[in-house]
């Protein structure tokens, strides 16, 4: 199976499957662009139990520190280790710097497409 | 109801990210980000809107021994033109605020406070005015700017003859004309970088704010928010009302003895920071050794002992460490290994001299 169309989540992470269990994970453009330059990134290691609704990473600027939401149950295959010598990658790229692949996926949030994400997050900036 | 500086349109064009601080609405960063700004003050120069500062006036013939019991510091002997900084203190010796003092001739002196302190400063000069003097709150008949970095007086030269720019370190030139705008021109900043505040009237904001950035094109001037200004002020160690210090905090515990003049006759808190006697706290510099960057409010622990709190940190931009100040336990500091509980999770830091950044 190929690669799904890019999915997003309410709490401003994109997904993309590779087969149905199975899906790399990252923050979106908006988000990036909300935090501001990213100094500092924490993953979790694989073999690691996410969950849907859950922190599994976090972010941080130079301003704050962001916690970074699952949007699905499974558990870590692999993690994105370029991103803790260079955050600034999530920066630059925001939808190419995945943060984590998770496998063995049984549960999964309400996922928005790209036109819904777009008005949804066009929402949140007005307020 | 948050209040907008005179620059406040001049931010939305610039494209600055509109938070709320202090009261005020002020870019916390342009499009470039924090750390482009950071970087541009510390090797080009950087323009900061500062209006939110607080600016009291305070004159009359008993003017100098009404201040010289106010504030902590001595402001006997300064030249007309002269700046100094000072804690104010309360009966307990807790900083009420921590602000600048110009002197512009002998009966008149010129006062910056922070912006979210503004009232409560005013309201205490007020309840210890002395007979032939007067405290006057202008801050809203002044929009200030900062111009910090190493190209500031370069560019300042651009739009100003000599005699409008200070040549020293903590001093101004009260009647300068900056682009035909007349200012207080004050070589003063709280970046670590050289630099200039220009204070002016607000209808002139606007003006003053784009002939800077015009004549600052060929150096690379960029406009800096409240998120450059804070790490800036926190690499190069300078303290922050609220974090360093605040009404609990005595300016001995918080490293400002420079400005806390013991012999002098007397002022207020005087008296209790001789009773309270050598502090027991002092502030520290930490660097981080682990990965997480440490914050303000976060435990410090010298082996198990919890000895203090971390009162400003972050990321440092230019140093590209994570920096934080903490008042801490004096006594504790040598013994163990130091590490701060980063939300759960103990980093392992090391004390370092301040400031953390020097320029050459």
């Amino acid at each position: 199976m190929s690669e799904t169309e890019k999915m997003y989540s309410k709490s401003h992470e994109w997904i993309v499957f590779s087969n149905e269990t199975t899906a790399k994970i990252g923050i979106t453009d908006y988000a990036q662009n909300e935090l501001g330059d990213i100094v500092f990134v924490n993953l979790p290691e694989p073999g690691n139990t996410v969950t849907a609704g859950k922190q599994f990473a976090d972010v941080e600027s130079v301003k704050a520190v962001a916690d970074v939401y699952s949007p699905v149950t499974g558990v870590v295959k692999a993690v994105n280790e370029e991103l803790l010598e260079h955050p600034e990658k999530i920066n630059q790229d925001a939808e190419g710097a995945w943060f984590a692949e998770i496998e063995q996926i049984t549960d999964k949030e309400q996922f928005l497409d790209k036109a819904a994400y777009d008005a949804f997050a066009a929402s949140e900036k007005k307020e | 109801m948050d209040k907008k500086t005179a620059l406040y349109d001049t931010h939305v064009k610039y494209g600055g990210r509109i938070v709320s601080f202090a009261g005020w609405l002020l870019p916390v960063q342009y499009e470039t980000g924090v750390i482009a700004e950071h970087t541009a003050v510390r090797t080009k120069c950087g323009l900061f809107d500062v209006s939110h500062m607080g600016e009291i006036i305070c004159e009359g013939s008993s003017a100098l021994e009404n201040l010289n019991r106010l504030l902590t510091n001595d402001f006997t002997n300064m030249y007309d033109g002269r700046a100094r900084y000072s804690p104010m203190c309360n009966g307990e010796g807790g900083v009420i605020d921590d602000l600048l003092v110009y002197k512009m001739q002998d009966d008149r002196y010129f006062i910056v406070v922070n912006a979210a302190n503004r009232d409560k400063d005013f309201a205490w000069m007020k309840a210890h005015e002395n007979p032939g003097t007067v405290f006057t709150d202008v801050s809203d008949n002044f929009a200030q700017l900062a111009l910090q970095g190493p190209r500031a007086h370069d560019i300042l030269s651009r739009l100003a003859d000599a005699p409008s720019i200070p040549q020293k370190y903590y001093t101004c030139v009260e009647r300068g004309i900056v682009a035909e705008i007349p200012c207080i021109v004050s070589k003063t900043g709280y970046t670590g970088e050289d630099g200039y505040e220009l204070y002016t009237a607000p209808a002139r904001a606007a003006e003053l704010w784009e002939a800077l950035m015009e004549a600052g094109k060929p150096d690379g001037l960029v406009p800096c928010g409240l998120g450059a200004r804070d790490t800036l002020r926190l690499e190069a160690a300078m303290p922050l009302y609220g974090h360093e210090m605040d009404d609990t905090v005595t300016p001995l515990e918080a490293g400002l003895d420079f400005a806390v003049k013991m012999e002098k006759a007397d002022f207020i808190g005087k008296e209790a920071l001789v009773r309270k006697g050598p502090p027991e706290r002092m502030r520290i510099g930490l660097v981080a050794d682990g990965r997480g960057i440490m914050r303000e409010n976060e435990r410090v622990y010298a082996g198990d002992e919890e000895i203090g709190r971390t009162t400003s940190g972050t990321y440092a931009p230019y140093l590209k460490k994570a920096v934080a100040m903490a008042l801490v336990k004096k006594s504790s500091i040598q013994a163990a290994e130091l590490a701060v509980d980063v939300r759960g999770t103990r980093v392992p830091a090391h004390v370092v001299p301040l400031p953390f950044y020097k320029h050459a």
